[in-house]
């Protein structure tokens, strides 16, 4: 095929040059300038695509993101993109593209339901049918979803990579047309930072198809000029291809920067596209408005196309796509387009102009070139199959209700469309400035600004080019100055324009056609979701009023163009069936994104490696070398254990469980939460926030101790020592220490200022390595010799300074197992130093490294809880068993102590922390099992409980658990029964939480 | 995304270096013993819940982790002013809804 | 009410679709009703079709400020499932599951319930010990669920990532196959259609700004349309929770905060199942259309803008693309915001309160769609006979005094 439809007066084409690309597999060529959709109507396509529900032949209609019809799946493989709009793809060599619908192609489609079938399937009827049997819902649906959707996500990773630029700037210029332009040069000529942006693949807007002088020169040289002097701004940010997608809350815009699409997938610098985050002082909106369509029968016949774009693709791309035009408009602007056409060296037919008696200078203009003008007339009715053969032509009356004479045909191949403008108030109104009808302009302009923005040129209404360019120049001062840079003063010299003066539109909304809405070939409003007039109609007739109910039910504006071209015509044929003004009905709120914008884009490259940060220990690398499995806890990566050999992960923990309880072993625990609190009120502050009392803890002493919430739920817990006076030392959990210390934080700074004392999160600073097992002792003892350490002079919860490993260390003799423990604080950077002299001096006793999961078992088998995995937020000390911890007789209240009294809390059936032995010990519950009292009882069950924590404990011999049961404390021996998903039932009997050494004996090792 | 003005460091800062923290001014109880159920439910868990203006608590989690207050409207998002904790608001809920 | 089906779809097509019969009517509200339902979203319209049918009290007013099924219920991510922690929450929900299955019949309106499974995964070892407690708790209650491994996860939902190498890699997950999705919009509608069909007034547009007492029990409400009388009025008006309880003089523990959510263009069928995760914070489901319909959770500030924050859009596109790298190159077409009224302990009050005759049905805070039949059921019956219903009792409002919280946040995180 080649290039029938090309000129070559493409102002931003090079007509010489040949540019390869496939379109559905077959090879055509297009040129240097072009986007997909100019080259294909170069190339005479004419069907594009398949509508979403009736599958009806479709042809481009426009030339930007308003296009409703030229959807594309780009490229293949893993750098296939669905859904891009053949109008914003900018032509590369060796571009694929194919459309994203029809079966088996585009031009002869099997699923293509017209007629009756079509009628069958009027707006909402998926809601009224489809229900009976019941059971086939899931087989029609599956129908329908096969059905639906556009292109193909696809199946691999996607190989391109996404970053972000977080920008400040003192005046942000969404659109680079006449009037954004004007306004970034202004303000970047008053010393403000700017940024401009436009979606286009270069700055001009609507100048660059255009063929006004501008003080005698092109519009395209006016432009190209424009453009090198904001460049040469140092103050000045260009951004083209790049779209404002969403205005949020404090001047905060997405933009979105296509940094490598035009080039090729094979394209390899950097990141595919960039997302810029833009903080703006002030920002200006200059987005330009789109031509409305016009609603008549059979109006998405590939060949009805906008009247502006007839003329984008003739001025910019040089392309004429088709032969024997007809102009159908309701304005005198439109007219332009069939001068165009005529100067292509094509056949203007007619104009077909609803207005009874066009008057305007242009009007004049085409008659003198011998167009022939068809007033007070309409184009009722497109013909053709997939392409426009004959207009419908009718008179009508005054308004343009009713038709008032006889249809005349009239043969063409395309039929150029102008119902006047509509501002582009997306941006506007994702502020939550709500738009507000103008019947001079017939459209909505943006609302009372709510952020500090304002707009400028057409998305204001304003249409004539001078008025664009000077609202443009005053926007700018202005903005500068309230950015805080210069007086406001327009320097721009306002350049010789000769436009036409123009007559008044008409507003039509909806042609008439010779049979009733209901009954007429179908007068689309949005194609690409294919709802009708007729559809509109039918939603009002069933009672539909609301604006917002009208598009949930009919789908119109749903689509991947936004409504962008549709939703005013359906509004006002929504106004006209419910009787009312537009201004009435109102418009539906526009939602970010202005156009599409991608997945990976917003994401960003905080994906992969870079999704969560990971965190490491000092000795990570050890662990590493050793062969740990790693366990997630937070961000932490923890050794989970240390398989030797072949072993399994259940012999791994055996091995590392007894040789704890046997002779030594040794864990990395560094990531517990550490918090250093100092100050003269450190004690008084800690003793409110746990549940017992610090006050006369002595320098040289630990403590555990619980925190709560206000509500009384157990929080946090661990070991609290006293460093010296009004110095301490909190450990916390190793999930819970950020959210610790910003609680203690919130006490201290909201509620109790008076109280002097400060907090330092130490988590990172230290490394702390656990020697346990009988055999502790001995090892410290080989590497530290400035710490007395026999057993009443270094006695449980005790800590001491010393040097372990020629390293200041601080060690605390607190245990988690049970044994004779050490917990070695060394500065990180230490830390591997010690943590290897552990090791070495350990190994005449066989020191055996061990992870989180031997030390769940291990404590277990003591019954030391978890918090997190033996709690959940719904448990006080006393549920735990541990009311020793709460101190009884403390005079402050301390945090949650009153909800211990609600009437809840002191309930005698709570759920309490009992130990469970399976009758066979082999068995292993699951955690998370339910605990029941009877197994023979129907479904639902009542459950009494869960398993919290369960192991196999090879110290021991069999099975153990903690769990949580209801009135637990006062059930020992009682055998309960924990039904499983698989159909087991495992009988176990409810025991004391300690399974292992109850008397504590264990670590008083002389 | 809020632009939120830190009163301790005196700088307008991203949302992402905050985090909310509830309604602002709430005084704990100085005896909580001697509150009933009903009373201590309410300093609990009932808080003001206005579409209009708010007084509520942030944090500067990633900043100077100093707890502030905002008055703030929380239908249009706008932040009146941030003031420190044991100051009071300039601007309050008068005619905003409760 | 004309019957919807097949052959009144062809039989309307023979007349050119211009004799179908109006969904609801538009009455002018009468001086007295037996209840009032302020707020005609999803919930207020099944408890007045619930009040009508179930109980038969058919005076009943509606009182919508603005259109019918236009807050959440228009607004939410249209997820469906049951498999909660807690008895009371799993019990309720699971109430409302067995509603939705029979709900298109029900309401002669296809409210396309799709039961295509829902899968909430797991991320590391305590995410699978909740996992299983909670399928565990589930299957005892009667509610299907079962703990897959990654390889299942991955033959339900084939384009997820189920690598071992990334950073929080998929070590299993639940499995609910009766969970699912359905047509958010539809829900109100087929409600409204039955409800107004058994002779329910709905009146739209028309604001209550006032509730009316006397000796301390309602009398009625005061509307932009004027006084309207009752003595029993049901306030279901999530997103404005608190600021109808200050009518009538009564604060919630309730905050109303921003939930945002957004989907793609549509595309071809690539997701057969909902894919929920805690740990990495997203969920996302495709709909019928084509649109990959992407949540994650509340914004951190009260809101009641309908919008929320860009970074939470941000966090939550990372989770998918995390879990779904392939979607990185789809396009989000668009994004929203809801107002959910959230509160302590995730879970909703459904409750009488201190004035005679008012009731409140909030604080479902991301729960609220899917329970939207259970809610409206027990609702009725607890107005009806003024006393909850059995499974309505454990979400009294007293629970924040006494503390007997039901603390779903593990199953409510960013649960839909």
């Amino acid at each position: 095929m080649s290039q029938i439809n090309r000129l070559n007066t493409g102002a931003r084409t090079d007509s010489t040059s040949r540019i390869n690309f496939t379109y559905n597999g077959k090879q055509m060529q297009g040129v240097v300038g072009d986007t997909l959709a100019s080259a294909l109507l170069a190339n005479g396509v004419n069907v594009v695509g398949r509508s979403f529900k009736y599958s009806r032949p479709r042809g481009i209609v426009g030339h930007g993101a308003e296009e409703p019809n030229a959807i594309m799946q780009i490229g293949s493989g893993a750098a296939t993109v669905p859904n891009l709009k053949a109008t914003q793809v900018e032509l590369y060599e060796g571009l694929e593209s194919a459309s994203v619908n029809g079966w088996p192609n585009v031009n002869f489609d099997l699923m293509s339901i017209t007629g009756w079938f079509g009628r069958m399937m009027p707006p909402g009827f998926y809601y009224k049918t489809f229900m009976y049997p019941a059971k086939l819902w899931m087989t029609y649906e599956h129908f329908i979803r096969k059905a639906a959707g556009l292109g193909s996500a696809p199946v691999q990773d996607d190989p391109d990579s996404y970053d972000k630029l977080n920008q400040h700037c003192d005046v942000l210029v969404v659109g680079a047309g006449p009037a954004g332009l004007v306004a970034a040069r202004e303000a970047a000529r008053a010393g403000a930072r700017v940024i401009i942006a436009d979606e286009q693949s270069e700055f001009g807007g609507s100048l660059l198809a255009s063929i006004n002088s501008i003080d005698g020169q092109v519009a395209t040289s006016w432009v190209d000029e424009l453009v090198a002097e904001l460049e040469s701004f140092s103050n000045v940010q260009t951004l083209p291809r790049s779209t404002a997608f969403g205005y949020y809350d404090h001047n905060f815009l997405g933009i979105l920067q296509r940094r490598t699409d035009h080039l090729g997938i094979s394209a390899d610098s950097g990141s595919r596209q960039r997302l810029h985050r833009v903080r703006a002082k002030r920002v200006i909106l200059a987005t330009g408005a789109f031509e409305r369509p016009l609603v008549f029968a059979q109006n998405d016949i590939p060949g009805v196309m906008q009247a502006s774009s007839v003329s984008t693709y003739i001025n910019r791309y040089g392309v004429a796509p088709g032969n024997r035009m007809i102009l159908f408009t309701t304005n005198d602007n439109a007219y332009q387009t069939a001068i165009d056409w005529h100067r292509a060296g094509r056949a203007v037919v007619a104009v077909v102009d609803s207005r009874s008696a066009p008057s305007g200078e242009i009007v004049a203009v085409a008659q003198e070139m011998g167009i022939r003008v068809i007033a007070g007339s309409g184009v009722i009715e497109a013909q053709g199959g997939k392409r426009v053969r004959r207009a419908l032509v009718a008179p009508l009356n005054g308004d343009g209700t009713e038709i008032t004479g006889v249809v005349e045909k009239l043969a063409c191949d395309l039929i150029a469309c102008s119902g006047g403008w509509s501002p582009a108030i997306h941006l506007s109104s994702h502020t939550g400035a709500k738009p507000v009808w103008d019947e001079t302009i017939i459209g909505f302009k943006p609302g009372q600004s709510v952020q500090k923005e304002r707009s400028a040129g057409a998305c204001g209404g304003t249409y004539s080019l001078a008025g664009c360019i000077a609202e443009g120049a005053s926007a700018g001062a202005e903005a500068a100055k309230l950015a805080g840079c210069g007086d406001g003063t327009v320097h721009f010299p306002m350049p010789q324009i000769k436009e036409f003066s123009e007559q008044p539109a008409q507003a039509l909304f909806l042609v008439p056609h010779t049979k009733a809405t209901s009954r007429a070939p179908s007068q689309f409003v949005d194609m690409q979701l294919d709802v009708s007039a007729s559809g509109i109609e039918l939603a009002v007739r069933e009672g539909f009023k609301s604006v917002e109910h009208i598009k949930r039910y009919t789908a119109m504006g749903f689509g991947t163009d936004q409504g962008k071209l549709g939703n005013i015509n359906g509004m006002a044929i929504l106004a006209n069936a419910l009787g009312q003004s537009i201004e009435q009905t109102g418009t539906t709120i526009f939602r970010p994104s202005y156009s599409p914008t991608t997945f990976g884009a917003i994401a960003g490259a905080d994906v992969g490696a870079l999704f969560d940060p990971e965190r490491y220990t000092a000795v990570h690398r050890w662990h590493q070398e050793q062969g740990a499995a790693f366990e997630d806890v937070g961000q932490w990566k923890r050794p989970w254990y240390f398989p030797r050999g072949g072993e399994s992960m259940q012999d791994a923990v055996n091995r590392e469980c007894l040789a704890v309880r046997n002779s030594v072993g040794i864990l990395d625990a560094s990531t517990l939460g550490k918090i250093d609190i100092q100050g003269p009120d450190a004690a008084e502050f800690i003793t409110r926030m746990y549940t017992n009392s610090y006050l006369k803890l002595a320098p040289g002493k630990c403590r555990y101790g619980v925190m709560l919430k206000e509500d009384g739920m157990i929080f946090d817990d661990g070991v609290c020592a006293c460093i010296g006076d009004n110095h301490y030392l909190m450990f916390t959990t190793t999930g819970g220490a950020a959210g610790v210390l910003a609680w203690l934080e919130l006490w201290q700074q909201t509620e109790w200022p008076d109280l002097q004392v400060y907090f330092t999160s130490v988590t990172d600073h230290w490394t702390t390595a656990t020697i346990t097992g009988p055999n502790a002792r001995k090892v410290l003892a080989k590497v530290c010799d400035d710490i007395e350490l026999a057993n009443d002079a270094f006695q449980f919860m005790d800590w001491r300074d010393g040097t372990v490993a020629g390293v200041a260390a601080r060690v605390f003799r607190i245990s988690f197992t049970g044994e004779l423990t050490y917990e070695i604080n060394v500065p990180a950077h230490y830390g591997r130093h010690v943590w290897e002299a552990l090791i070495a001096a350990g190994e005449e006793f066989d020191i055996t490294p061990y992870g989180t999961e031997s030390m769940h078992v291990l404590r277990a088998e003591k019954g030391f809880i978890i918090v997190g995995q033996d709690t959940d937020g719904s448990m006080t000390p006393a549920d735990m068993n541990m009311d020793w911890v709460v101190g009884k007789n403390k005079t402050f209240s301390f945090i949650g102590k009153r909800s211990l009294q609600r009437s809840d809390s002191v309930r005698k059936n709570r759920k309490q922390l009992v130990g469970l032995k399976t009758v066979n010990g082999t068995q292993v519950l699951p955690e998370g099992a339910q605990v029941v009292f009877d197994p023979e009882q129907k479904i639902p069950m009542s459950m009494q409980g869960h398993v919290t924590s369960s192991y196999f404990s090879s110290n021991l011999g069999h099975s153990i658990a903690l769990a949580v049961v209801k009135g637990g404390h006062g059930l020992l021996g009682k055998t309960v029964y924990c039904p499983l998903a698989d159909g087991r039932t495992i009988a176990a009997e409810i025991v004391s939480s300690v399974f292992y050494d109850p008397k504590g004996e264990r670590q008083n090792v002389e | 995304m809020l632009l939120i003005h830190c009163p301790h460091c005196r700088e307008d800062r991203e949302e992402e270096e905050y985090s909310y923290s509830g309604e602002a001014h709430i005084v704990r109880p100085l005896e909580p013993e001697a509150l009933s159920d009903q009373e201590w439910g309410d300093y609990l868990f009932f808080r003001k819940n206005p579409k209009g203006i708010h007084h509520e608590m942030w944090y500067h989690a990633v900043g100077c982790r100093r707890y502030f207050y905002a008055t703030r409207n929380t239908l249009s998002y706008e932040i009146i002013e941030t003031y420190k904790v044991g100051e009071q608001p300039q601007v309050s809920a008068q005619g905003a809804a409760q | 009410m004309k019957k919807y089906s097949g052959f009144s779809l062809f039989k309307n097509a023979l007349s050119y679709h211009e004799n179908w019969q109006k969904l609801w009517r538009s009455p002018k509200p009468k001086d007295y009703y037996d209840v009032i339902v302020v707020g005609g979203g999803g919930h207020g319209l099944a408890t007045a079709y619930y009040l009508a049918k179930v109980h038969g009290i058919t005076k009943v007013a509606v009182i919508e400020k603005g259109y019918l099924g236009g807050g959440n219920t228009a607004r939410n991510t249209t997820i469906i499932r049951s498999n909660y922690l807690w008895d009371e929450a799993a019990q309720l929900y699971e109430l409302s599951l067995k509603l939705w299955e029979g709900l298109s019949q029900e309401l002669n309106y296809n409210v396309m319930f799709s039961q295509r499974g829902v899968l909430n995964l797991g991320h590391n070892l305590q995410d699978m010990r909740d996992i299983e407690r909670r399928v565990n708790a589930n299957r005892l209650n009667g509610i299907d669920g079962e703990v897959v491994t990654p390889e299942r996860v991955k033959e339900i939902a084939p384009l997820i990532n189920i690598s071992k190498d990334c950073r929080y890699p998929i070590l299993g997950a639940s499995w609910q196959p009766r969970g699912g999705t359905a047509r958010h919009d539809a829900v109100a509608w087929g409600y409204a259609r039955g409800a107004d069909a058994l002779g329910v007034d709905l009146i739209q547009e028309t604001e209550v700004i006032g509730i009316r007492r006397k000796n301390g029990s309602v009398v009625g409400v005061e509307t932009t349309q004027g006084f309207i009388g009752s003595r029993k009025v049901a306030c279901v008006t999530a997103g404005n929770s608190g600021v109808v309880a200050a009518m009538a003089g009564l604060r919630l523990p309730v905050e109303s905060r921003p939930l945002q959510a957004l989907v793609s263009e549509p595309v071809k069928p690539c997701l057969d199942t909902v894919v929920m995760s805690n740990a990495v914070h997203g969920y996302i489901s495709q709909s019928d259309k084509g649109d990959l319909v992407i949540g994650a959770g509340v914004d951190g500030y009260n809101g009641y803008g309908q919008r929320g924050s860009f970074h939470v859009i941000e966090h939550t596109l990372q989770a998918i693309c995390e879990l779904f790298p392939a979607f990185s190159r789809v396009r989000m077409n668009r994004q929203w915001g809801g107002v959910v009224d959230t509160c302590p302990d995730a879970c909703p009050i459904i409750s009488k309160t201190s004035v005679d005759g008012l009731y409140f049905n909030c604080g479902w805070g991301t729960g609220g769609f899917k329970a939207t039949p259970g809610s409206g059921y027990v609702f009725a019956d607890t107005v009806a006979n003024d006393h909850p219903h059995p499974l309505a009792a454990a979400f009294n409002v007293d629970r924040f005094n006494t503390g007997a919280l039901i603390d779903e946040h593990g199953a409510a995180g960013v649960a839909h």
